[in-house]
């Protein structure tokens, strides 16, 4: 069986061969070797991440065969998936589990990349599509919170919306923008709607499509202690053996969001009410609870500037420095030590991870 | 020139269509009329509210004038022929004369027949059986006539919500005097009524619920024959509306006892003016409850009270574990609307008992709770299922597990087969 | 040395083989499962088919059927015209049910009585029944909201 399987494998790749001229993939994929050294490990976090965006587009698709966006329907919708529709319980919690996870894997990826310095010359490209990814994952994971049209969802945005319209000068409009509307209501739905099936996936396909590409061109980037170091470095084949170390990862993470959906069923709650007061213990997906938590400390005023726009100042430029990072730190660009900027990333992931904690055991706040 | 104007007039005749129809609500009155003429234009404030109030009046609209009322001459502009006696004039009649001044036409069910086929014609002759008209009768000038209710010169329709009659309205329109301490000294009523009745379960329904059929004072009362119902008819006047609590209770050894010892019924422990919404708490023996007001611990009422009691909190408990635990179910994403459904039959029926606790029967109480647990428990066991059934999906998780560890297995097998082809 | 180093080999892809055919199959039976669509039709609360023939339904009868979680009074009148409304007591919310001897609908919780156009007539009830718009469409009745 093996040896005519193989021989049909070759049959047809002759068959392709004569046709396209494959020889430049193959010996792409012959010649990919991936650096082994003891911070290895960090480069599995953005395959993985690729990995859950592919079963979020898979279930997406899926959702959308049985979701109606409006705000009549959306819940009831929801509820007929989870309900009504065969295993539609398992592909609605596998879509919102994998979503959380995806956010996690791609803030260790974010975060790995820059603590072995791989933003450096060549690849500021690569940092910068990736940060736009970024981006826009998270605005993903905020467009798609609302779609089920619960209570928690619905306020939820509300809040987040608030926030946007914080930002100076242009804030008013930009809420409005997103809200389709001076308030959160079926419009907002719409929008979000078209946000999270249309616009942003088109953007995610052309610039996650530069983002591996860079990554197939310039390969793996080897930290800079290791090659300051100075030994010889060793490395391993792209194909077979890191592709199969990855998709153990994949397969485990697979294990994983089934389990999770089926333990922890992602809930549905109750249905949206505008005209209901806000429920409490309003609070927003736990990778935006580190900004929630920061808006609830800083004073109301803070000299003449509102508490909550100096807030969102604050958060608009350290998304700024992290996005303009390969061209500040000029020392790493030298190939020199850059202690500055290491303990500055341990600053900002101290911070996350502080506020994101106290977001969830700190009592009431204000 | 003459060619603008013609173009003009089609304009002009649209703008006073326009401008008749913004005002009909309130009516134009009549041109060449003495009476309006002068009270409108004399400028004293003694005479020209009758003259200001009147376009809003039904009269009006069905063509009765001042003269139809008050007698006299209206084509005559000089006030001494116009108001001659010798002519019908009567000026502004004497408080005990308005009933049958009114009466006049409402009592002639010939001549009310013009207007409304179905009128009624006998207020005047109610209006006599009631407190109001008795002491009329008697002489006293305070008491209430027709224009104390209904706005005189300003009388509308009863279905116009600005009239002072309209359901909403009353309790202010009898407030008036009711309500004042002051202007009802020297009567034996109450005045706390008014804000009494406004804090009752009824008032509630009728000013925030819209229900225009919730009772007010005249509903009560009766309003031309207005008398406070007395013990021996309460339960009528209550039953009109609550029919089966009514029957309920008059099928009770309540109904003898309470008439033995002269208490009233309903009202006895639902009280009257200020109804509260009833509660399960008002049955039972603790300090909440009204039966404890006559029964001592000793008696068998005492013990039937204790019994009524535990059937409601029995029902009324399981109803809420079941609602409880479907609605986790439900929020969870399970499908439990048929549990949810068929859990609506112990909600009527705890309903039903709260209806029936009036019977004061223990046994025929429980046996109609007890239906409703029934329900209840077999919904609740629903929503427990439900909620297993979350955790049987966990099942074919450790089967896919179980998989996808097989091809992990595989997975590394191979990976080390590989490592050790190249070291 | 040879042999066994084949056999392992073999061994080794028939486990990969297996292990990803078996979830290939495994991952696939939900999703197809999830494509059928299901029985009930689509998400909807604004209309639902009632389980009965218009040809069962005697003159001067009804019955409750169930609107989303809410019940639904079908009522055919002595006449046979077939009339539906929300079989919620607008009283305090009790379930109400047809009286063929009255030919009424009333509520057994606080004797509310509503006529054939579930207008309340007698009895605490404050408002007429929600009436339903009722619709038959060859061998089935279907019910919607908003008539």
């Amino acid at each position: 069986m093996p040896t005519s399987l193989a021989e049909l494998a070759k049959i047809l790749n002759a068959w392709v061969d004569e046709r396209i001229d494959l020889s430049g993939v193959r010996e792409l994929i012959r010649h990919k070797v991936v650096p082994v050294h003891r911070h290895t490990v960090w480069y599995y976090f953005g395959g993985m991440t690729l990995f859950l965006f592919i079963i979020q587009v898979l279930t997406g698709i899926l959702l959308l065969l049985y979701y109606r966006p409006s705000a009549e329907e959306a819940f009831e919708s929801v509820q007929f998936i989870v309900t009504e529709v065969e295993f539609g319980w398992l592909i609605r919690s596998i879509h919102s589990w994998s979503a959380n996870l995806l956010v996690a894997t791609m803030m260790i990826h974010l975060f790995s990349v820059y603590f072995t310095q791989a933003y450096r010359k060549p690849r500021e490209i690569t940092w910068l599509s990736g940060m736009s990814l970024f981006g826009i994952f998270l605005f993903f994971g905020f467009s798609g919170y609302l779609l089920p049209w619960n209570e928690l969802a619905y306020f939820a945005t509300k809040v987040g919306t608030d926030v946007a319209g914080q930002v100076p000068v242009v804030g008013h409009l930009m809420a409005r923008v997103l809200r389709g509307g001076d308030d959160v209501t079926g419009a907002t739905l719409s929008r979000f709607y078209g946000f999270h099936v249309a616009i942003l996936p088109l953007a995610t396909t052309a610039i996650l499509g530069l983002h591996l590409f860079l990554v197939q061109k310039q390969g793996m980037s080897v930290p800079p202690e290791i090659e300051r170091s100075g030994q010889p470095l060793r490395t391993m084949p792209f194909v077979p053996s890191f592709l199969l170390r990855d998709l153990v990862g994949w397969l485990s993470a697979l294990a994983v969001l089934g389990a999770l959906a089926a333990y922890f069923p992602w809930e549905l709650g109750v249905k949206a009410d505008p005209f209901a007061p806000a429920p409490a213990g309003i609070r927003p997906e736990w990778y935006f609870m580190y900004m929630f938590q920061t808006l609830k400390y800083i004073p109301a005023k803070i000299g003449p500037i509102d508490g909550e726009v100096v807030g969102v100042l604050g958060f608009g430029l350290g998304g700024l420095f992290l996005l303009l990072v390969p061209f500040l730190d000029r020392k790493t660009a030298r190939g020199e030590k850059s202690p500055l900027f290491f303990w500055i990333g341990v600053g900002i992931v101290t911070y996350i991870v502080v506020l994101s904690v106290l977001g969830y055991v700190a009592p009431g706040g204000k | 020139m003459r060619g603008a104007w013609l173009l003009l007039a089609p304009a002009l005749l649209a703008g006073s269509v326009l401008l008749a129809g913004s005002q009909a609500a309130a009516q134009k009155l009549p041109e060449g009329n003495a009476c309006i003429e002068c009270h409108q234009g004399i400028g004293d404030p003694r005479v020209t509210p009758p003259a200001e109030k009147f376009p809003q009046d039904i009269h009006l609209a069905k063509g009765i004038l001042c003269q139809d009322c008050h007698g006299g001459d209206p084509k005559n502009f000089d006030p001494q022929g116009s108001m001659n006696p010798a002519k019908g004039f009567i000026g502004k009649p004497k408080h005990q004369a308005i009933p049958q001044l009114c009466g006049k036409c409402h009592s002639d069910a010939a001549y009310m027949k013009k207007f409304n086929p179905t009128i009624r014609v006998d207020q005047v002759q109610e209006y006599f059986t009631s407190v109001h008209g008795k002491k009329l009768r008697e002489g006293d000038q305070k008491v209430a006539t027709c224009i104390s209710c209904h706005d005189v010169h300003k009388i509308r329709a009863i279905k116009d919500q600005q009239a002072w009659t309209y359901p909403v309205k009353v309790v202010d329109t009898c407030g008036r005097c009711h309500g004042d301490a002051k202007y009802m000294q020297g009567y034996k009523v109450a005045t706390d009524v008014v804000e009494k009745y406004k804090t009752s379960v009824h008032y509630e329904a009728l000013t925030k619920k819209g229900d225009l059929s919730a009772p007010t004072c005249n509903v009560c009362h009766g309003n031309h024959g207005a008398t406070p119902p007395g013990v021996d008819s309460v339960a009528n006047v209550c039953g009109t509306c609550h029919s089966l609590t009514a029957d309920f209770f008059n099928q009770s050894p309540h109904k003898k006892a309470f008439a033995a010892m002269g208490l009233a019924p309903c009202v006895t422990c639902h009280s009257n003016h200020d109804v509260p919404k009833p509660s399960d708490s008002m049955v039972g023996t603790d300090e909440k409850a009204v039966c404890v007001n006559c029964h001592d611990p000793k008696s068998r009422g005492y013990q039937k009270a204790a019994a009524i009691r535990k059937s409601l909190d029995e029902l009324r408990g399981a109803v809420q574990r079941a609602t409880a635990i479907l609605d986790r179910a439900e929020h969870a994403g399970m499908e439990v609307s048929q549990a949810k459904f068929e859990l609506r039959g112990a909600s009527d029926s705890l309903l039903k008992t709260r209806a029936t606790v009036h019977q004061f029967d223990p046994a025929a109480i429980t046996k109609l709770s007890d239906e409703g647990v029934k329900i209840a428990n077999k919904m609740h066991a629903k929503g427990v299922k439900a909620l297993e059934d979350l955790t049987f999906r966990h099942r074919g998780l450790w089967i896919s597990v179980g998989i996808i560890l097989v091809a992990i297995v595989g997975l590394v097998l191979k990976i080390r087969e590989i490592d050790r082809r190249q070291a | 040395m040879e042999p066994l180093a084949s056999s392992r080999r073999g061994f080794v892809n028939f486990l990969l083989g297996s292990g990803f055919g078996a979830m290939a199959v495994w991952m696939l039976y939900p999703v197809l499962r999830y494509l059928i669509p299901p029985k009930s039709g689509e998400a909807t609360i604004a209309s639902v088919p009632v389980p009965w023939k218009p040809a069962e339904i005697k003159a001067n009868s009804g019955r409750i059927f169930k609107f989303g979680s809410q019940p639904g009074i079908l009522v055919k009148t002595p006449a046979g015209d077939l009339r539906a409304f929300a079989a919620t007591c607008t009283h305090l919310n009790c379930t109400v049910q047809y009286r063929e001897e009255k030919q009424d609908i009333w509520c057994a919780c606080h004797n509310g009585i509503y006529d054939l156009n579930g207008k309340n007539v007698s009895g605490p009830p404050p408002r007429p029944l929600e009436p339903y718009k009722v619709n038959v469409k060859g061998d089935q009745i279907v019910v919607s909201k908003g008539a």
